[in-house]
């Protein structure tokens, strides 16, 4: 479903400022794979997730979504194959925006935008039996501003949002770091439904280890701007976070990268 | 009391400019509040929009086709606007600056078309010799060639369709460009695309309040447009502050901008009346949106400061 060949990122080349942020990623997804992608600051996982994203450009290497070569494809065309949660509750939803006109917007996605009404009255009856799902209450609420929702309100929604047209490939940009453990709980778990429920492709970043280990089919570490821990299967159903210490530990060898990676 | 009398008296005039300004501080609102984008194209494209009517209406055209070729005139300087700062890059108030500069030489070309001198100031259109929509001249008698008549129903219909337009999806498109660009491109919205469309609507608007302006007052002038950016967002914030609260629905906001220029355009008249000489409009005006714009940044500033302090003892 995605394939990420050989891909290089650099930010401000030629200054002091230079940073290599992707060195030479391959990734390939399968249909209906859900990876779990962790890694310490600065190892090139937003990186990677908005290259894909088409928030920027590779510098070098291709990303092919579905058989299609996307590498030079804008952001809002991308889009049509794409959807997203990022780690800024605010940054999915239009605030100044009703929730249904949101999703409205959503329902749109990949799709040529007319002069025929923005949101009829068909789409209103779905999407107040979609809130339902989320269990917030919102189902009753669909004329408020979004501004007015919390922020795991807020994060549940461009979830919604995202999958309301099936996406090709779902990307997760550590979209629960911003909650409160109680609130993030509730969202990961709504995600894990909606995967399910459309067996969606998904890269999920995290912070979390635990949350790592628990989610998914397939976990990838990334180091330095590239992977170099990629389990699947039955062996990611038996990892513990110890055991995946001790991989990092090998793969990037050194010892201080653990401290740095527990602690972020 | 003859004050009072010269005032009332004053006031029908007031409300038309109120309303030909009005339409111009909609297109202010598309840009300024909806886009979230500081337009100053619109100093240019007002006097665009009348120098290109009152040159038509010269030449003999209709003053309808005259008017359409004024909007048109309009979208075109807010294309190019667009362009610029989508496909060029350039930072949108200087992208505004440059057309509007630009617009300056073009306006005095337009005007000029015909005349032996190649640019002119000045392009006076008389209501005695061509049938023009709105003058005036008219503004207080009780009929058909009252300009308020035409001019209130203009309003109407621009309130009608823009009010359609942003129900549309292609309207919700651009109302989520200005509200959260990246959520508008995670949804396949070509934001590029949708601020060069609010250019072009906003700016066929002023363009189009330009047109009634030169027809009302019998004249188009190289500086109508001079601080016309200043007046659209007075009457916008004006609008706003006074009826905000009471006026939610989309249709009512875009009334309460032209009801905030024809409350700006009654004060002005006012304090003209005063004494003040109307040369010192442009300092009042400056004055009262400086002032307009500071108050909800004093109100965050001052009135949460007052919160945290209560805050942490509660809590």
């Amino acid at each position: 479903m995605l394939e990420v060949n050989q891909v290089y990122k650099t930010f401000n080349p030629g200054t002091v400022n230079e940073k290599r942020a992707l060195n030479g990623v391959n990734l390939t997804l399968k249909d209906g794979d859900f990876v779990t992608v962790i890694g310490g600051n600065g190892a090139g996982k937003s990186t990677l997730l908005n290259l894909v994203a088409g928030v920027y450009t590779a510098d070098q290497g291709s990303i092919v979504i579905d058989g299609q070569d996307v590498t030079r494809l804008p952001e809002h065309k991308r889009a049509a194959f794409i959807g997203r949660v990022f780690q800024d509750p605010m940054m999915g939803t239009a605030a100044t925006m009703q929730i249904e006109e949101n999703l409205a917007l959503a329902a749109r996605r990949g799709q040529k935008r007319t002069l025929r009404v923005g949101i009829n009255k068909r789409e209103r009856e779905e999407y107040r039996e979609l809130l339902k799902l989320l269990d917030l209450g919102l189902e009753s609420r669909l004329t408020s501003k979004v501004g007015l929702l919390s922020g795991g309100q807020r994060q549940a929604l461009t979830l919604l949002m995202a999958t309301l047209k099936k996406p090709k490939l779902l990307l997760l940009d550590e979209h629960t770091a911003a909650l409160d453990p109680k609130t993030a709980a509730k969202v990961l778990d709504t995600t894990e439904r909606m995967v399910q429920k459309d067996n969606l492709t998904t890269l999920m970043i995290t912070h979390n280890m635990k949350d790592a280990i628990a989610h998914g089919n397939r976990l990838i570490m990334m180091y330095d701007g590239r992977v170099v821990i990629d389990i699947a299967g039955e062996e990611k159903r038996k990892l513990t976070v110890e055991q995946l210490l001790a991989k990092f530990g090998q793969a990037s060898g050194s010892d201080e990268a653990d401290d740095k990676l527990l602690l972020s | 009391m003859d004050f009072l009398t010269a005032f009332v008296n004053s006031l029908p005039g007031a409300l038309g400019q109120g309303l030909i300004w009005g339409i111009m501080a909609i297109g202010v609102y598309i840009t300024y509040r909806i886009l979230d984008v500081a337009d100053l194209t619109v100093d240019g494209s007002l006097a665009t929009g009348g120098a290109v009517c009152a040159l038509l209406i010269s030449l003999g055209v209709s003053p309808w086709v005259a008017l359409l070729a004024a909007v048109l005139s309009g979208m075109a300087a807010g294309l190019v606007t667009g362009l610029l700062h989508t496909a060029c890059g350039i930072p949108a108030i200087l992208s505004g600056i440059l057309t509007q500069l630009a617009l300056y030489s073009l306006n005095l070309r337009i005007m000029a078309i015909g005349d032996a001198a190649k640019t002119k100031a000045t392009l006076a259109v008389s209501v005695d010799r061509h049938g023009l929509l709105v003058s005036s001249r008219y503004i207080r008698e009780l009929g058909l060639n009252n300009p308020l008549l035409l001019l209130a129903l203009l309003v109407a219909a621009v309130i009608g369709i823009l009010y359609w337009f942003f129900g549309t999806e292609q309207g919700s498109a651009l109302r989520a460009t200005g509200s959260n660009p990246n959520m508008a491109r995670a949804q396949g919205i070509d934001t590029n695309w949708s601020k060069v469309l609010g250019l072009v609507v906003s700016n066929a608007l002023v363009a189009l309040s330009g047109a009634l302006l030169a027809q009302y007052q019998g004249s188009a002038t190289i500086d109508m447009g001079r601080g016309a950016i200043v007046i659209g967002l007075a009457a916008v914030i004006i609008g706003e502050v006074l009826l905000g609260k009471v006026f939610r629905n989309f249709a009512l906001k875009l009334l309460s901008a032209v009801t905030g220029a024809a409350i700006y355009y009654a004060v002005i008249t006012l304090v003209l009346r005063l004494g003040l000489e109307s040369t010192d409009l442009k300092l009042l005006t400056a004055l009262v949106v400086a002032l307009f714009l500071s108050i909800p940044y004093w109100k965050g500033k001052y009135f949460t400061k007052a919160a945290a302090k209560g805050g942490p003892a509660n809590a």
